[in-house]
């Protein structure tokens, strides 16, 4: 099997340590979304939901540790929206130029780069993980050992597909851009109703229709989905809300996320072989 | 038999309506350097784009190193190293980095990338930079380091576009001195460049393209020669007899009378210089000073091109 996509990682992640500022910020931020956004609001939130009753066995989640799954989300949706933006630069600093002329097939660049969109969202989500810890997020609650070992995979696996995704949709951007400054304002326009219109802060539920629908068509929605599955369990309340997760959702979130890192990679094959450097 | 590492036929590339080459033809011989020379925006950097597989063929046939363009690029891709005209280099990386990621990228075995790595870096000299960061380094730094990249691989054919274009005239020299040092070590160069006396100094053999044709291949001092218009100057004691002499002389050219010389336009000067003097003397006319100079590849390509434009007009009247 031909490796040198590790190649295109190994560069991305030397950089990724290197630029001490990029390391510095994307690590903190996920933190800070945490500690500012995440305490002010759950101080609110969890004095204003009235207690409502609830079933024998069900447990209440706090707004602090069902938020933690958003600003997981958050962090992996800004890092690999972002990270597309190394390809517009190599294309532009005319770095591209010696990938494209060597034999390393077009689609290793994509991979490589998809490896390293990974590992950087795995180091993020650790870090929201022990930070979380810290301030009181609780996951894995009531789950066995042997639950929190299979929901770690689940995690792993959704991970995975979503960072993916991102980063094949960002790298298809990206290579269509001609100006980075172009790049980084659609990007950050793209990320608002990735964000906002999911489940990742509030339910979905009581949303208006219009932001209901792309609510649904969003694979930010289904990843969330998957992360509280794995890291809530199937039943719980929060928010007011009563959550319950079934395998059937459990394995629709997964094959739509599937769905997603499969048409962004063709698109983004298919954008990337017709690359041309003049 | 003459070996060619590189063979193009009728090689065209349009970009929407330009044609930016416009159906060249030549060969580069193996073990040579061939310098592909012409003003900015004559088709060479979209030929050297052509030729290392960065845009794709659309007419015309091109062999490198024995493999067809069409059906074995990735074959051609592994025997080519490239030094690209702009900086194409990761500052964020060091020189030795951006030597293993360039391996890497070939799928160069590890003891083989290391070993090339070290010998590349001590022949470019930069040993000492070796751990420093590309955007510390200087522009003819940058130029060795991206030369020492493109042979990496131990390419047959190294193309070089305009491998010295923004430097000193110091880094130029030493770029130069690489160059030839890489040829005789077997490597054929194809070189474009739109500085002549980079041509003149490198290459024997030159092809000079202007809006996407060929105007004049062949070596150096064949094109020269193919001019015929060696410039003799000369100062006697007495201009007026001298002129009417060498007037009769078949041999000559043209002459022309300045207030303090002759131009004396002839060819073949070297030959017959020594007989122009003989003949001089002979009449007892002294000579103050002589000397004679030869055609340059500047005399060339204004030679070349203005035949070229004038061609271009006759074909617009007549239309």
């Amino acid at each position: 099997m031909r490796t040198e996509f590790l190649t295109i990682f190994w560069r991305d992640m030397l950089k990724f340590f290197r630029i001490k500022a990029m390391l510095f910020t994307s690590l903190i931020q996920p933190a800070l979304w945490l500690a500012l956004y995440g305490i002010s609001m759950s101080s609110n939130f969890d004095s204003i939901i009235p207690k409502i009753p609830i079933n024998q066995g069900v447990i209440q989640v706090n707004y602090l540790t069902f938020m933690a799954a958003g600003v997981i989300s958050l962090t992996i949706l800004f890092t690999c929206l972002y990270s597309g933006i190394t390809l517009q630069f190599d294309k532009e600093f005319g770095l591209m130029k010696e990938m494209l002329a060597s034999p390393l097939p077009r689609s290793h660049i994509l991979i490589g780069l998809s490896l390293s969109g990974i590992a950087k969202s795995l180091i993020q989500t650790f870090i929201i993980l022990v930070f979380g810890y810290v301030l009181g997020v609780r996951f894995f609650n009531t789950f066995s050992l042997m639950e929190t070992i299979f929901s770690v995979l689940g995690i792993l696996l959704f991970i995975l597909l979503f960072a993916i995704g991102l980063l094949f949709l960002s790298s298809t951007i990206a290579l269509r851009l001609k100006t980075h400054e172009g790049l980084q304002g659609v990007i950050t326009l793209l990320s608002l109703p990735l964000f906002f219109a999911s489940n990742a802060l509030y339910p979905i539920t009581s949303l208006p229709l219009a932001i209901k629908i792309i609510s649904y068509g969003n694979p930010v929605s289904y990843f969330i989905q998957g992360l509280r599955y794995f890291t809530l369990g199937s039943n719980f309340y929060s928010f007011g809300n009563y959550y319950q997760y079934s395998s059937f959702d459990v394995l629709f979130a997964l094959l739509f996320l599937l769905g997603f890192a499969i048409s962004t990679y063709l698109f983004a094959l298919r954008t990337i072989k017709k690359v041309k450097i003049v | 038999m003459v070996a060619y590492e590189i063979t193009v036929e009728g090689l065209k590339y349009q970009y929407g309506k330009i044609k930016a080459v416009n159906d060249i033809s030549f060969k580069v011989i193996k073990g040579e350097i061939f310098s592909f020379l012409g003003p900015n925006g004559a088709g060479k950097t979209t030929t050297i784009n052509v030729l290392t597989t960065l845009l794709p063929i659309q007419k015309g046939k091109i062999s490198i190193s024995g493999f067809d363009l069409r059906t074995q690029p990735d074959e051609i891709r592994k025997s080519i190293g490239i030094v690209f005209q702009n900086e194409t280099l990761d500052w964020n990386l060091t020189v030795e980095e951006t030597l293993e990621f360039h391996g890497r990228l070939y799928a160069i075995p590890k003891k083989t990338r290391k070993d090339r790595i070290n010998e590349l870096i001590q022949i470019v000299k930069l040993e000492e930079k070796r751990d420093e960061f590309v955007k510390n380094l200087s522009g003819g730094m940058k130029r060795k380091l991206e030369i020492a990249r493109g042979l990496l691989t131990r390419p047959k054919v190294l193309f070089l576009d305009e491998p010295t274009i923004g430097l000193d005239p110091n880094s130029r020299m030493r770029i130069w001195n690489y160059i030839k040092k890489v040829n005789k070590e077997g490597v054929t160069i194809f070189l474009t460049t739109h500085y002549m006396d980079e041509a003149d100094q490198l290459s024997n053999n030159i092809c000079i393209i202007d809006r996407g044709k060929i105007i004049a291949n062949g070596f150096s001092e064949v094109l020269k020669q193919s001019l015929g218009m060696d410039v003799i100057y000369l100062q006697t004691d007495q201009d007026e007899k001298t002129f009417k002499i060498i007037k009769k002389m078949k041999e000559i050219k043209n002459i022309r009378k300045t207030p303090s010389e002759l131009m004396i336009s002839v060819e073949d000067g070297q030959k017959n210089m020594p007989r122009l003097i003989e003949q001089i003397r002979t009449q007892g006319i002294e000579i103050k000073s002589i000397y004679l100079k030869k055609p340059t590849l500047d005399d060339v390509f204004i030679h070349y091109t203005g035949r070229y434009f004038r061609e271009e007009k006759k074909k617009k009247i007549n239309i």
